[in-house]
């Protein structure tokens, strides 16, 4: 009697396009994924506990590390969280500089997803150009701070220093270079064939799924949910800009990567208005010498570039942090990956997890 | 005497050196140009030009520890790669890269074989080379290798089909399957083959472009899904073989293409007299020109396109190629009755 079975496929730690040390079960029926299980913990490096040995600003680098890809924006979270706690108002120009950052990081961590996810589907120069408009973004970080990748930018109450001399011009070159390349991306991938074919009606997720999930940034976005945390709960100084939130319709991988692709271009806009906009003054509020938040918990969350990341601190009073509970977006994105990749064919799971974005940094923490 | 034995043996050692060097220059060639697709330099330290990158790779590998998995079928494993490369080798003995010259009384030739079924041959002895894929996918005693080995066969045979199918209407043209005659009768039509036949181009060259494993249909060899695929637990000079074979199948698909499509060794236009001054280059050289084209198109492919998904690349072949190929056979014999 010939027996039928699935076979068990581990697409281990270890593997070309698996973003880091993520570990997936597949059962395969052939090519068909009829069943898969997520392993996670490969990164744990006990990032949670770290911080209750740490004062406030001795934890700010290590939030960079979460999401190593997108540094400075994990760095906002945290310092927007405790200036909530201790009720610090930051000065408009640090605000100011702090999204031009921000959105800097954002376009910086999508190059990185677009440079990847096409790798893995099979496209191998498009990681090299995208990796050379990165290389200008990081030019500016290190103008500013000193660092390129894990920078430490921020500071509580808003940052160490003013930016120096060229910074403004930088900036501004960066801007109006950045959507000629944007634009030859599009030219390779939006409407080739073979793209098309291999990402559109693949790693669906309807609405109401991603929404039961807790799905966020692109991923949900893609799915035709308009939520980010920049227009519902605006942080910052995102109100003063004008940009609007892509959101997808089907939400396969085709809608994420088109949804990531005119965050890019958006991300640009926000920029070219707040550099044109900078006003002067202070860089950074008068914070005591030694932080020392009042006891009381609190939770603020902001639209990083994979999606909402939050800090919950609970605070009793002292210069350590009681509790710190981060809500990674790549976490809860994953969760997604179940339903997006059953019914679906062994590479598809490679650009399901592409396009979820997903960085083990900030999952194991 | 002479001619039986000796003239051929120089002929056989020609055609080895011929496979070698080239594959070690293409290779170069391959990662160079790639290298300047991506914005950066291919290698460019290891002797001039970075030319003997190829040799210290191929060195590397002969060094490396011969490992076996565990429970393998070691005498399939072993013999996999050799049923890889022998028999694209082989099949350029019929690869005819000029009409022949005499050298000291003796014709010699520049093909080692001209049979009239030679074109059947080409295609029917190449297409064994997908054995050694699936032997080695299926001796790794591996998963992904075995996923890897699986969708080579179907992809080989799905293309095998458009192949064939896409030769055919030449066939009406040049009335033989030997491969020097039909190089002959486009001299005789003065046009070559593709401006009478762009369709069965097309179709030949991207099923060609499947046959040898190429992207944008690597899924074989995908390298961000399977790891490796069907060459995953091979290390050593075996992976060479594999590596090596896929080059020498790129080169013998590309002189296909040039003889049956682009007129073999004939310069462009062989019957408008007004270019007769082209003949000062040789027709080797022409071949040789064709063919380096060839391999430049392949290589820009592979560095601008992203990879078909096993279903669609199987749904390109049945439900694209083949019927394109049928419909152009059925048109070309309709267009031919209807002239003769």
């Amino acid at each position: 009697m010939v027996q039928v079975r699935e076979i068990v496929v581990n697409m281990g730690p270890q593997h070309p396009s698996t973003h880091g040390v993520f570990r997936i079960k597949l059962w395969l029926d052939g090519e068909v994924v009829v069943k898969s299980e997520p392993i996670i913990g490969y990164l744990h490096r006990g990032v949670e506990k770290l911080a209750e040995h740490r004062t406030y600003a001795q934890f700010t680098p290590i939030t960079d590390r979460l999401d190593y890809l997108a540094a400075i924006s994990n760095e906002l979270g945290w310092v927007e969280a405790v200036e909530k706690l201790m009720g610090i108002e930051v000065p408009q120009r640090a605000e100011y500089i702090r999204v031009i950052l921000t959105e800097l990081t954002r376009i910086a961590s999508h190059l990185v997803w677009l440079g990847t996810h096409a790798l893995d589907i099979g496209v191998m120069t498009l990681v090299l150009y995208c990796f050379r408009e990165r290389e200008h973004i990081l030019d500016i970080f290190e103008m500013v701070t000193g660092g390129r990748l894990t920078c430490h930018a921020f500071r509580i109450g808003g940052l160490p220093q003013d930016v120096p001399e060229g910074f403004v011009d930088k900036v501004k070159e960066f801007v109006e270079v950045f959507p000629k390349y944007l634009s030859d991306y599009h030219k390779l991938l939006t409407n080739n064939r073979i793209w098309l074919k291999r990402t559109k009606n693949v790693g669906i997720i309807t609405a109401k799924d991603a929404i039961d999930l807790g799905l966020s940034g692109p991923s949900i976005r893609g799915s035709g949910v308009k939520w980010d945390v920049r227009k519902s709960n605006p942080y910052s100084v995102y109100s003063k800009f004008d940009f609007i939130v892509p959101t997808g319709e089907v939400g396969d991988v085709y809608d994420r990567y088109m949804v990531r692709m005119e965050e890019m271009r958006q991300s640009c806009r926000i920029i070219e208005q707040a550099i044109k906009s900078l006003p002067s003054g202070e860089i950074c509020a008068k914070v005591p010498k030694v932080i020392k938040p009042p006891a009381g918990e609190v939770y603020h969350s902001i639209e990083a570039p994979k999606g909402e990341l939050g800090y919950y601190i609970v605070s009793d009073g002292s210069t350590i942090p009681y509790r710190v509970r981060i809500r990674p977006p790549s976490f809860v994105n994953l969760q997604g990956i179940s339903k997006m990749i059953e019914g679906q064919l062994v590479a598809d799971v490679v650009a399901v997890i592409g396009s979820l974005d997903i960085v083990l940094g900030e999952i194991d923490r | 005497m002479v001619e039986f034995l000796i003239v051929p043996l120089i002929k056989i050692i020609i055609i080895l050196a011929f496979i070698i060097a080239g594959v070690i220059l293409y290779i170069w060639f391959e990662r160079r140009v790639w290298g300047f697709i991506q914005t950066r330099l291919g290698p460019n330290r290891v002797g001039p030009f970075g030319l003997l990158q190829l040799i210290a790779d191929t060195v590397k590998l002969l060094i490396k520890e011969d490992i076996i998995p565990y429970r393998a079928d070691r005498f399939v494993f072993n013999i996999a790669p050799i049923i890889v490369i022998v028999p694209v080798i082989v099949v350029f003995g019929l690869i005819p890269f000029g009409e022949g010259i005499k050298i000291f009384g003796i014709d010699f030739k520049f093909y080692l074989a001209n049979t009239n079924v030679a074109l059947l041959f080409v295609v029917a002895f190449s297409s064994l080379a997908v054995f050694g894929i699936i032997l080695g996918g299926w001796a790794s005693n591996s998963k992904y290798p075995l996923l890897g080995s699986l969708r080579s066969a179907s992809q080989m045979i799905s293309y095998e089909v458009a192949l064939g199918l896409s030769i055919v209407p030449i066939l009406f043209f040049s009335k033989s399957l030997s491969l020097v005659d039909i190089v002959n009768s486009q001299k005789e039509m003065g046009v070559w083959f593709v401006f009478l036949q762009p369709i069965a181009f097309f179709v030949f060259f991207i099923a060609g472009v499947a046959e040898t494993n190429r992207t944008p249909f690597d899924l074989p060899e995908a390298e961000s899904e399977l790891v490796g695929g069907f060459h995953t637990e091979y290390s050593g000079i075996k992976f060479a073989f594999f590596f090596l074979a896929e080059y020498v199948h790129i080169f013998l698909v590309s002189a296909l293409v040039t003889i049956l499509f682009f007129g073999g060794w004939l310069r462009p236009f062989p019957s408008i007299k007004f270019l007769s001054f082209l003949d000062v280059i040789p027709g080797p050289l022409w071949f040789l020109l064709k063919l380096c084209f060839f391999l430049f198109l392949f290589t820009w492919i592979r560095g601008t396109f992203p990879r078909y998904r096993y279903d669609r690349l199987l749904e390109l072949s049945w439900k694209g190629l083949i019927p394109l190929s049928l419909a152009n056979l059925i048109v070309t014999s309709f267009i031919v009755l209807l002239v003769r």
